[in-house]
């Protein structure tokens, strides 16, 4: 089983993700594309994991997805009080450190 | 292999209307096919304990607390389409696709050598492995992540706390703010009038009738007004013509077997077939005129 489809895909996935940053306005779905891209960094560490035949990227995902659910609780957090004071979860309205 | 041609072409798919779809919630369910389908492949690569964690973590908390704010922030929180910076979709597209086509072929063109497999690593358990490695030279990463872990869950306690800044209304401040407005406004004292239910369905989204005829617009909630889905009251009046022609209306006589025939409706007196609704429609408004003259 060849490692290189995984690896693309995974190539794959995170251009999406990082496109979708790019693109989208709603801060939420902006912090789903970061996870995605996550994901996708996941997908690679665990293919190489295999291809070097030792667990050492299976902990580093396992760490990534840890780190990634503190994110998110703060992340979802942050949106909650913008939304909060802003009625709006755009991310072009959280624009005051612009001037 | 096959599950990994099964499912790219699915999370690919799904990745891409994560990019399209308007809706917020969407975008969601979309990962969580994504992120299943990563699960599936962590799985066919011998490890069985992400496999675990990804469905556990990511698709049960992680994906539920997404969906736990879209709900508080409002479904309907759709994307706008206007571009603040001109120009700034077609630049990120075109340079995400320049950054996928530079990925893709870079890992192309990178040979990843013969792969050893986790036959020997997973031999004594892969969970076991994992704990061994995790408490031996991971041991201080793992402490650093128990501290990341507490600081993220106070920061979003601290986050989330609102002050309440003015003191909470009791019973009796509440019932002697309803009393002021009465004095001041006007506004009705006692409990809200019931929503009308016409026998035709359980129906919240009927307006009560007042004894004119018009809708009595307290007696649905707000919500429903909001959306637009309450009943006129010209549609509900059809309906009562229409529901009386087939039950009666509690008023009509039941004497020498006339069922057609009613002495009074709730307008006044009726002639004629109940059950021709368009000519009572038409005939309505001149029976509301006269309606009180013949009582």
């Amino acid at each position: 089983m060849s490692a290189t489809p995984f690896i693309i895909l995974s190539a794959i996935l995170f251009t999406i993700g990082a496109v979708g940053v790019l693109t989208r306005r709603n801060a939420i779905v902006v912090f789903m594309n970061v996870e995605l891209m996550l994901n996708a960094a996941n997908l690679a560490l665990i293919t190489f994991a295999r291809v070097n035949g030792n667990l050492d990227g299976q902990v580093a995902a396992f760490f990534v997805m840890v780190v990634a659910a503190a994110e998110v609780v703060v992340g979802l957090a942050i949106i909650m009080t913008i939304f909060r004071t802003r009625r709006s979860a755009s991310v072009d309205d959280a624009s005051l450190l612009k001037y | 292999m096959i599950a990994f041609w099964v499912l790219a072409p699915i999370m690919v798919a799904a990745a891409l209307g994560m990019l399209f779809t308007r809706k917020a919630v969407h975008a969601a369910l979309l990962l969580a096919v994504v992120m299943i389908g990563l699960a599936v492949l962590y799985a066919d690569q011998n490890a069985p304990f992400l496999f675990a964690v990804q469905i556990i973590v990511y698709t049960g908390a992680i994906l539920m607390l997404f969906l736990f704010v879209l709900m508080l922030v409002g479904v309907d929180a759709s994307d706008s389409v206007v571009e603040t910076i001109r120009g700034q979709r077609l630049f990120a597209t075109v340079g995400g696709i320049a950054l996928g086509a530079l990925l893709i072929f870079g890992i192309a063109q990178v040979s990843v050598g013969t792969i050893t497999g986790l036959q020997q690593a997973n031999s004594g358990g892969n969970v076991q492995a994992l704990a061994q490695l995790l408490f031996s030279r991971y041991v201080f990463a793992f402490e650093a992540t128990s501290a990341l872990l507490i600081t993220a869950a106070i920061g979003a306690m601290v986050l989330a706390h609102r002050e309440r800044l003015t003191p909470k209304p009791t019973q009796a401040d509440l019932a002697k703010q309803r009393l002021r407005d009465y004095a001041e406004h006007g506004k009705h004292v006692g409990a809200l009038p019931p929503p009308g239910v016409y026998a035709r369905h359980n129906a919240v989204d009927t307006p009560a009738l007042l004894p004119d005829g018009s809708p009595a617009g307290a007696s649905v909630s707000r919500v429903l007004a909001a959306r637009g889905t309450i009943r006129s009251a010209p549609a509900i009046a059809g309906d009562i013509w229409k529901l009386t022609g087939f039950v009666g209306d509690g008023t009509r006589a039941t004497k020498d077997g006339a069922p057609d025939e009613r002495e009074s409706g709730p307008l006044g007196p009726i002639e004629g077939d109940p059950s021709e609704i368009d000519r009572h429609q038409s005939e309505r408004s001149h029976v509301e005129k006269n309606g009180g003259a013949h009582e």
